[in-house]
């Protein structure tokens, strides 16, 4: 019998907002997928479309951004920011053969614990359904000549 | 004669222009003629494969291979020439970054020959006809970069390298004055710092709307961003002395990224966005793909479309 399949997902989210919803999801005992590897990023506005292409070049199934609602950005604008990256990206992945729902941008608040419940387990169903990625393996490249270095 | 550093020129999944381009050389070529030998070079003189194979390993001062590898022959040609030589350049953006033929990673092998053939005949790998057996090179799902076959030491970038960027580059080969390998031979710098529009681009840059080239009358003196013309000026390598900008057209990447950015069309995607006013201006940009990797899709992180094979 193969492994059931269990997506992979990758959730930057932000230090003001949605990180500190995660953090009150746990402090209430809320119960959700425990699919996502949680990254911690000052703002969503600071997640680089590279850190998405590199998430789904090794392995994730899926992609999470989380940030603060629009007018509520520590930072003034940079929710604006990943809102503008998010919708390129979005058609730039649908090109690449990469399903919508891999995909995500979500406005949680900080009181918003519930939130963070709802959407992973909505994004991993959703990413249940489609199956793995499965990307094509990598080349054996010699880019380990350049540093890879992505600010 | 004997003394003089030998070098190759081979030419893989390309169009032709940076053989053009070190023709263009113009007199400058004969200097280059006169200080190197050229043993090898197909496309202006006669030499065979087996020239080279008769070579000693690292006997090459330097092959210059310009095009992406994408049949079985040019992988072959490739890993002969990086055994020949010192040196190994890859030469222009499709062997730099994939460049144009990459975009056929948004297709499989065969959605690409069934452009040109009918399903009924299309080009086979092996087949026999007349109890004669017949081979052609394979001709891979994927279009890889040079780096992604052999290893590269030094990388001349452009669509086609320019007259300075491929002097400069000859000079140092010649000078014994190279920088590190894995370097790309051009200021790692972005376009818009030898931009001749630099001073008309304001500080707080946001663009309404994009045209497309055709769309509006572009105004020859000004920042092609502020004009909603997308220009990739912000995330290209400099270099190249704008030569598309000083023709009125915007830059569309040829260059490939700085050293401090791995993805090219990620960066790009995401300069473009941020000087966007909203995700409604950015509708205008039709295919999101052939923008921002127009030269360097295989050389991306995702490198081709989900739907091909290894190959």
């Amino acid at each position: 019998m193969p492994e059931p399949f269990e997506p992979r997902i990758v959730a930057f989210f932000c230090n003001w907002c949605t990180y500190l919803a995660a953090d009150l999801a746990g402090t209430s005992r809320l119960r959700y997928a425990p699919n996502t590897r949680v990254i911690r990023v000052m703002c969503s506005g600071r997640v680089d479309p590279q850190f998405v292409l590199d998430a789904f070049a090794q392995g994730a199934d899926g992609v999470l951004i989380g940030g603060c609602h629009p007018g509520d950005c520590h930072y003034q604008e940079g929710n604006y920011k990943a809102l503008r990256r998010v919708a390129l990206m979005k058609r730039l992945l649908r090109e690449m053969g990469i399903e919508e729902e891999r995909f995500r941008l979500e406005w949680i608040s900080a009181s918003e614990g519930d939130k963070v419940r709802s959407v992973i387990n909505d994004m991993v169903a959703k990413v249940r359904a489609l199956g793995p990625l499965r990307r094509p393996a990598a080349p054996a490249p010699s880019r380990e000549l350049i540093e890879e270095v992505i600010h | 004669m004997a003394d003089k550093p030998k070098v190759a020129f081979y030419w893989c999944a390309a169009c032709g222009g940076c053989e053009e381009a070190i023709v263009d050389l113009g007199e400058g070529l004969l200097e280059v003629a006169a200080a190197v030998e050229i043993v090898f070079w197909p496309v202006a003189l006669d030499f065979k494969r087996r020239d080279i194979e008769q070579l000693a390993d690292h006997s090459l001062a330097a092959a210059f291979v310009n095009g992406a590898i994408r049949t079985g022959e040019q992988e072959e040609m490739a890993r002969l020439l990086s055994a020949k030589a010192q040196l190994l350049f890859a030469f222009g953006s499709c062997a730099h970054l994939g460049g144009i033929p990459g975009l056929a990673n948004l297709f499989t092998s065969r959605e690409v020959l069934a452009t040109a053939y009918p399903p009924d005949n299309f080009p086979r790998h092996a087949c026999r006809d007349n109890g004669h057996a017949l081979e052609l090179p394979e001709l891979f799902d994927t279009v890889r970069p040079l780096d992604q076959v052999v290893p590269v030491d030094y990388y001349v970038p452009g669509c086609p390298p320019t007259p300075r960027i491929i002097q400069s580059a000859l000079q140092a080969l010649l000078s014994d004055t190279l920088p590190p390998r894995g370097s790309v031979l051009a200021p790692d710098v972005a376009l818009c710092e030898e931009c001749p529009r630099k001073d008309s681009r304001p500080p707080d840059l946001t663009v309404a709307a994009f045209h497309r080239p055709h769309q509006i009358v572009i105004d020859e003196e000004k920042c092609m961003l502020a004009q909603g013309i997308l220009c990739l000026g912000p995330a290209t390598r400099g270099g190249c002395e704008a030569p598309c900008i000083r023709g009125n057209m915007p830059c569309t990447g040829c260059f490939g990224p700085t050293s401090r950015v791995r993805d090219f069309g990620g960066k790009a995607l995401s300069a473009v966005a941020s000087v966007a006013a909203d995700e409604a201006a950015l509708e205008a940009i039709p295919d999101p793909v052939g923008a921002f990797y127009r030269y360097s899709l295989p050389a991306s992180l995702l490198r081709r479309k989900k739907n091909g094979g290894d190959r």
